[in-house]
């Protein structure tokens, strides 16, 4: 991952153009490599991009300036980037990265002098039950202390390439802490495509096992898929099986995982009833962009249930009628894509992808793995379509929605990593059978993500219907002052609400689960969910562009002391507005975190008001700071004096 | 039987495919907008078209017209919100009217006077952006960009040419010019492209020849943005 020297800037990027068969449309996944070459995109890549792909200049400046892990600018040949989730600022992030900036006697944000080092921050990695951690060159190490910190700090001065720092730096784990339907399964590659084919060729076998417990039936039905079954393709010479699956997919009443609940079988078969236009088809995409700060239990599932997955987007190719599908996986789990290509290459292997799957004539399916290169927005289904087609991740006007209109505007479905890990397993135990777990809204089983303070935090898997207090007691939480659930856009939960159950009918989760003791000042959670969505909002559209950065300088005058009530109002109003104007969800959400706080730990702000009255933002001493960065004074002269007292004279 | 829907109780007929906001401008109702343009593929971005379709909100230049949808676009909530916008897109870039040679005729200004906006009621952001003068025969000044796309979607789409795009994210959102070195005097540009023909405010900018009608006597300044036959004139040439 460090320049190659003998190779020329137009080699690397002939090779890298020539390897995606000189197609713009996979822009995002060229400028990635060719930057692991490179270090980043000089004025020179452009060039030579721009020649080769033939397409304008501001094309490749346009998205190469979108994501956050692509660099015009020269970033050193070590780019350390520190994930700044609230739970790793909690770890103790900041004095690591103070640390780390002394130590290499750099500034944060800037290139090092002799242009060897970067050190930045970075929205959640993912990493939150092992912070805090940092990605360098975008790979991750945990468990960071003052030591590991130095030993990185002279790796870096020697100029030890990566792949030659210890191996025990990049070691992590899976933390999981209980099992259920998902997390519990053990089935064979192939299981759940055989059983797919079964329930395919015969309709009536749909209504299998009729047991009380749930969990004896999966056993039973795990057997009987395991005996040798004829296969017929679903799809092609049998059309009456994409109905059957689809049938099946809707009997499980499974909603999509990703957190907007959608209903999985409707939103397959809207995709499957779709029209083709001559020259089109079906895509099938699994959403491993798992961007909101708390959630990892996709990277779990993608490390150690990786044929899950792949046999859940092979089962959905077959229910729809697709032959290509893509893993769009988020450019923080750049580390994990070796092992995600070694899967994939075992499955074609084992005739489980590619031609004549499982040797059905005219069988045909393949999973490209696209990866994401730091951007959140990219999570929403239609930002996600763009960025695979190469573009800048900016959500779509919707209708059309994907289903008719996604990949290069054909019928395509979006579904969550744990979404397609539930549909394979659908398939081998039966929709009916899956719809009596969890609650009667929300079938199933839904994977957390546990993190903050309790004694194990990892990952956790439950029926839907458990109520919070459970999660806290198995997790080992103690003294807790709140959780926040689904992340930044969820929703924040008071110890008066613990008793409230996941699910969709009360408390929706796309699995995020942070845990703040009594310890914990409730205004920097918030604080740093509001500098969050700034960072991630896409721009494109004013309520959200303006709106975060608003309600971002708000949270910093509230934090400096010049928050007034009349502020509290302000921020009501924006949450109105951006409810009621922004393009995405993420607009939409942008306001949860501080609203959520002000209605339930009003004391927090309180304390930080120091007037009743309007209170201007402006701070005559704070403006001074450039100054004295300038002339490098910090003492007692170089302040005036705050405001307050400043009237007071 | 032309398919009708209603916009504040108005019945207003369309043509299948038609948006709501075209629907609209052709039965004579005003919604106002920024980044749309009649002749461009709408882009939805400024969110000034806001409309409520059957209670739900949505942007009235992407949302298709449907028979017997009840549209609300002029009440005193939507304008409220409206309103706001405009502010936002003020405090944002730098945008100081009075020194303008586009005062009068800009889109985000005579919104504002429409919307009643009086102040700008946030903090300004005051960025740093510098003015591209490197054309012989135009100019570009950032500072007044709301980055509404119009001349990226002209340049693109008519002229063919790519001029302009827009890169970063975020509110470090900005337009950029398709040369090396970043400026329009390097690129293919001419005076003559439709991209030069459609920024609703100030940042294209024709050289040598300010003020040539005086203010006071410019296209807003005769009649708010909000009367449409007057606009209809300017726009479809």
């Amino acid at each position: 991952m460090s320049n190659n020297q003998s190779e020329s800037v137009t080699d690397v990027v002939e090779r890298v153009v020539a390897k995606h068969g000189r197609d713009a449309t996979y822009m995002v996944q060229i400028l990635r490599e060719v930057q692991e070459v490179m270090d980043w995109i000089s004025p020179e890549v452009m060039d030579e991009l721009q020649a080769a792909l033939g397409v304008p200049r501001t094309k490749i400046e346009g998205v190469a300036g979108f994501y956050s892990f692509f660099y015009l600018e020269p970033r050193g040949r070590y780019r350390v980037l520190f994930s700044d989730n609230i739970t790793d600022r909690m770890l103790g992030n900041r004095v690591l990265l103070d640390r780390m900036c002394s130590n290499l006697w750099v500034e944060q944000g800037k290139l090092s002098e002799d242009g060897l080092v970067s050190v930045d921050t970075t929205s959640c990695t993912g990493f939150c039950d092992q912070g805090p951690a940092v990605l360098v060159n975008n790979v991750a190490i945990t468990h960071l202390t003052d030591e590991r910190i130095d030993q990185i700090c002279d790796l870096i001065r020697e100029q030890v390439p990566v792949v030659d720092w210890p191996t025990e730096f990049f070691e992590y784990q899976d933390n999981i802490r209980r099992k259920d339907l998902i997390l519990n399964s053990n089935i064979a590659p192939g299981e759940a495509i055989r059983a797919a084919r079964a329930r395919a060729m015969a309709p009536s076998a749909m209504s299998l096992g009729r047991g009380d417990h749930a969990r004896a039936e999966v056993e039973s039905l795990r057997m009987r898929a395991l005996s040798p079954v004829e296969c017929m393709p679903a799809t092609h010479e049998n059309p009456g099986g994409s109905v059957t699956l689809i049938s099946e997919m809707r009997r499980s009443n499974l909603r999509g995982r990703g957190g907007a609940g959608f209903i999985t079988g409707l939103k397959w078969e809207a995709c499957h009833n779709a029209p083709l236009k001559p020259g089109q088809q079906r895509f099938v995409v699994c959403n491993a962009d798992e961007g909101e700060p708390g959630t990892f239990k996709d990277r779990i599932l993608l490390n150690a249930y990786a044929d899950l997955v792949f046999e859940g987007m092979t089962v959905a190719a077959l229910a729809i009628g697709a032959r290509r599908g893509f893993l769009y996986l988020r450019g923080e789990y750049r580390h994990m894509k070796d092992h995600l290509e070694a899967v994939l290459s075992r499955r074609r292997e084992q005739n489980l992808l590619g031609e004549n799957i499982l040797g059905v004539q005219g069988s045909e399916f393949d999973i490209e793995i696209h990866l994401g290169a730091g951007a959140y927005v990219c999570g929403e289904e239609s930002a996600l379509i763009e960025s695979l087609e190469g573009k800048r991740g900016t959500p779509r006007n919707r209708p059309p929605f994907p289903v008719t209109h996604g990949y290069l505007d054909q019928p395509t479905i979006v579904n969550n990593v744990e979404t397609y890990a539930s549909a394979a397993l659908i398939m081998i135990m039966g929709g009916e059978a899956y719809s009596r777990l969890g609650t009667p809204k929300s079938a199933g089983t839904k994977i957390h993500s546990i993190s903050g303070d309790c004694e194990r935090p990892g990952i956790y898997e439950y029926p839907f219907g458990v109520s919070i207090a459970e999660m806290l007691e198995d997790c080992g939480a103690r003294n807790v002052q709140a959780v926040q659930i689904g992340g930044p856009s969820g929703v924040l939960l008071a110890p008066s609400e613990f008793d409230r159950r996941v699910g969709f009918e009360d408390v929706p989760t796309a699995g995020a689960f942070m845990v703040f003791n009594n310890g914990r000042d409730m205004f920097e959670v918030a604080k740093n969910f509001t500098h969050f969505f700034q960072h991630e909002s896409c721009g494109f559209c004013t309520p959200c562009r303006v709106g975060t950065s608003l309600l971002t300088n708000l949270m910093d005058k509230l934090d400096s002391g010049h928050g007034s009530p009349y502020d509290f109002n302000e921020i009501e109003k924006m949450n109105q507005l951006l409810l009621s104007m922004s393009h995405c969800g993420l607009g939409r959400t942008a306001c949860n975190p501080v609203l959520h706080t002000i209605a339930k730990f009003r004391h927090v702000f309180d304390k930080r008001l120091m007037s009743d009255d309007f209170v201007p933002a402006f701070d005559l001493d704070k403006a001074l700071a450039v100054a004295r960065q300038m002339t490098g004074r910090d003492d007692e002269g170089a302040h005036l004096k705050t405001m307050v007292s400043f009237g007071e004279h | 039987m032309a398919k009708t829907f209603t916009i504040d109780g108005k019945v207003v007929p369309f043509e299948e495919g038609e948006t709501i906001i075209q629907a609209a401008r052709k039965a004579g109702v005003y919604i106002p907008h920024l980044c749309y343009h009649p002749e461009f593929k709408p882009h939805g971005s400024c969110k000034l078209c806001t409309v409520k379709v059957n209670g739900w909100q949505t942007a009235s230049c992407t949302m298709r017209a449907g028979e017997n949808m009840v549209v609300e676009s002029n009440t005193d909530e939507l304008n409220s919100e409206r309103r706001t916008l405009t502010q936002m897109l003020f405090v944002e870039g730098n945008h100081f009217c009075p020194a303008c040679e586009r005062s009068g005729e800009c889109k985000l200004q005579a919104t504002a006077y429409d919307l009643g906006m009086m102040t700008p009621h946030f903090d300004h952001f005051f960025p740093n952006r510098a003015v591209d003068a490197s054309h012989p025969d135009w100019m570009l000044d950032f500072n007044r960009c709301i980055l509404c796309s119009l001349c990226v979607r002209a340049s693109r789409d008519v002229d063919s040419k790519n001029v302009f795009a827009l890169t970063e994210r975020g509110i470090k959102t900005k337009l950029i010019v398709n040369s090396k070195s970043g400026k329009l005097g390097d690129t293919n540009f001419s005076v003559t492209d439709k991209a030069a023909q459609v920024c609703p405010v100030g940042v294209h900018i024709r050289k040598r020849r300010g003020f040539a009608v005086p203010i006071g006597e410019r296209r807003y300044d005769k009649a708010p943005i909000s009367d449409l036959s007057h606009e209809a004139a300017v726009e479809v040439k």
